[in-house]
């Protein structure tokens, strides 16, 4: 048994060392020559275009459930007022960026991991590498820069599109005025919320695509093989998301913290 | 000029190259016959630099490939290419571009200068003529057969002129005029690049027609190397085997 739990820790601490050496294989390649712009200008268009109409359904259905949620739930208890303020403070600090990490994971990350774990497979992997061309800068590099440029983008897209969910539920399905839906926003809606989102956003970003990426450029065992690191990939990548997301909102909320504590003792 | 000493490769608890020892001299074509799964691919992903070793030297043209890092390798091999057992060739460009990628990313392989898209399209041209798939140009991998995909593999290898050139099965699956084909395309382009060839097969009547000399791979090692009459000569169990399975007379040559 023993055996067995070291046997595993020594496999998964090795993966993790080579996963950490990809990623900074990818950032070296990408400062050493940046790829080239065709490459990345593929990838953005894959990853940020191609996910709009998926990010914006996303954020609008969550929207609306939020609204209306907010307003069953509160509105009895006279607090429908804060139904635009909770639909925005959700969707700007958590649902947007973790739905849409979630939602471009199944869409892209997926098919990253299979593009590349059926190129590793068939060998054309290392066709790149025998052309003296190192597969991490050609293939990961222009995923890794699309995916941490488009994916903040994106939660931004998909927030807006909650938000905008949310008010066409509150105002004219219960009947609120636009004015109560938006205007307490202002007061409560601070630039740390948004802050928090874009942080988030940017470091789920990192993680989904270089985790799906380097699983892909892993892959072994033919058709089953790519199968099978797909499927790790986005398990992986969802876990690493929540997980990642817990300990993000704890770090910036202390942080946040720490900084009005001295702006106030400044004060 | 290419010499591998007390290579040692471990996989899980196999040892699939056993301190090998070999030399492959310029202008010449050395085939390695062996056993399917004893080893031969792993030998060449070494040569190349894809894999590293355990144990073990391999210098290439004065070059040690096993000393150097990881960047500092895909530099040295900018000279060698690969034909890979299933081709290989990127399926997401058709064959133009698969051909001409290596002339795109790096230019021009001795001197590293840029070419022209004229000069890369003239070349490809050439590359594809030469191993007969002209008007193949706009046809994606997918659409050729398994044949025409091993030529437009070789078609993508000598469009850069490498002077190391390294074949990984080439003749494995395809029919007998298929591969008669390859095998005289290999001696072809071996005329006309005069670089160090080595091709890994366990087609001992491809390897009897195109090798200038003869290995055999067994064991994790290099047992015998010998030019093909005196390799037949040899008194060894697998080369018995071999002529008598395939019919081949020592005089075979």
């Amino acid at each position: 048994m023993l055996t067995v739990v070291k046997k595993q820790s020594a496999r998964i601490l090795e993966m993790i060392g080579d996963y950490v050496s990809m990623v900074f294989d990818v950032i070296g390649a990408a400062m050493k020559q940046p790829p080239s712009w065709g490459l990345v200008r593929e990838q953005l268009y894959f990853i940020g275009v191609m996910s709009l109409s998926v990010v914006a359904i996303t954020g609008f259905t969550t929207g609306f459930v939020l609204a209306a949620q907010s307003f069953y739930q509160l509105g009895e208890k006279g607090l429908s007022g804060v139904t635009g303020v909770l639909v925005a403070k959700a969707m700007i600090t958590e649902l947007g960026p973790i739905l849409t990490a979630f939602m471009v994971t199944g869409r892209v990350g997926s098919s990253m991991c299979a593009e590349l774990g059926s190129m590793k497979v068939t060998e054309q992997i290392d066709a790149l590498k025998s052309m003296a061309i190192n597969p991490h800068a050609y293939l990961v590099a222009p995923r890794f820069i699309a995916g941490v440029f488009m994916i903040p983008l994106l939660t931004l897209f998909s927030t807006l599109m909650g938000i905008f969910g949310g008010y066409l539920i509150a105002v004219y399905l219960f009947n609120l005025s636009p004015a109560s839906y938006f205007d307490p926003m202002h007061l409560h809606i601070t630039l740390f919320d948004v802050a928090t989102g874009c942080i988030k956003a940017f470091i789920f970003g990192i993680l989904l695509v270089t985790v799906c990426c380097y699983k892909g450029m892993k892959t072994s065992g033919g058709a089953a093989g790519v199968g099978r690191a797909t499927t790790q990939s986005v398990v992986t990548s969802y876990i690493l998301i929540l997980v990642s997301d817990f300990f993000l909102t704890l770090a910036l909320n202390m942080i946040h913290q720490e900084l009005k504590y001295d702006w106030m003792k400044g004060v | 000029m290419i010499r591998i000493r007390n290579l040692w490769k471990r996989y899980g608890a196999v040892d699939v190259l056993k301190g090998l020892n070999l030399d492959a001299d310029r202008d010449e074509i050395l085939v390695i016959l062996g056993r399917s799964g004893v080893g031969k691919s792993v030998l060449l992903r070494h040569i190349i630099g894809i894999e590293k070793p355990d144990r073990g030297s391999i210098e290439v043209e004065g070059v040690k490939i096993t000393e150097l890092k990881k960047n500092e390798i895909y530099h040295a091999v900018k000279n060698m290419g690969m034909l890979f057992q299933g081709s290989a060739l990127f399926d997401s460009m058709n064959i133009e571009e698969n051909t001409a990628f290596y002339l795109k990313q790096h230019g021009d392989a001795k001197t590293g200068k840029a070419l022209s898209p004229a000069e890369i399209s003239q070349k490809v041209k050439h590359a594809l003529a030469m191993v007969g798939l002209e008007g193949t140009e706009k046809k994606m991998p997918s659409d050729l057969s398994g044949g025409m995909r091993k030529r437009a593999g070789l078609a993508r290898l000598i469009v850069y002129r490498p002077s190391i050139l390294l074949y990984d099965e080439p003749t494995t699956g395809l029919d007998p005029i298929t591969a008669q084909q390859i095998n005289e395309l290999i001696v072809q382009t071996q005329k006309e690049l005069k670089g160090t060839s080595i091709v890994v097969t366990h087609d001992i009547n491809s390897a009897l027609f195109i090798a200038d000399r003869l290995a055999l791979h067994q064991d994790g090692q290099i047992l015998y190397v010998g030019e093909p009459k005196t390799f037949l000569k040899i008194d060894d169990p697998t080369i018995r085997f071999l002529k008598e399975t395939y019919k081949i007379k020592e005089s075979h040559r």
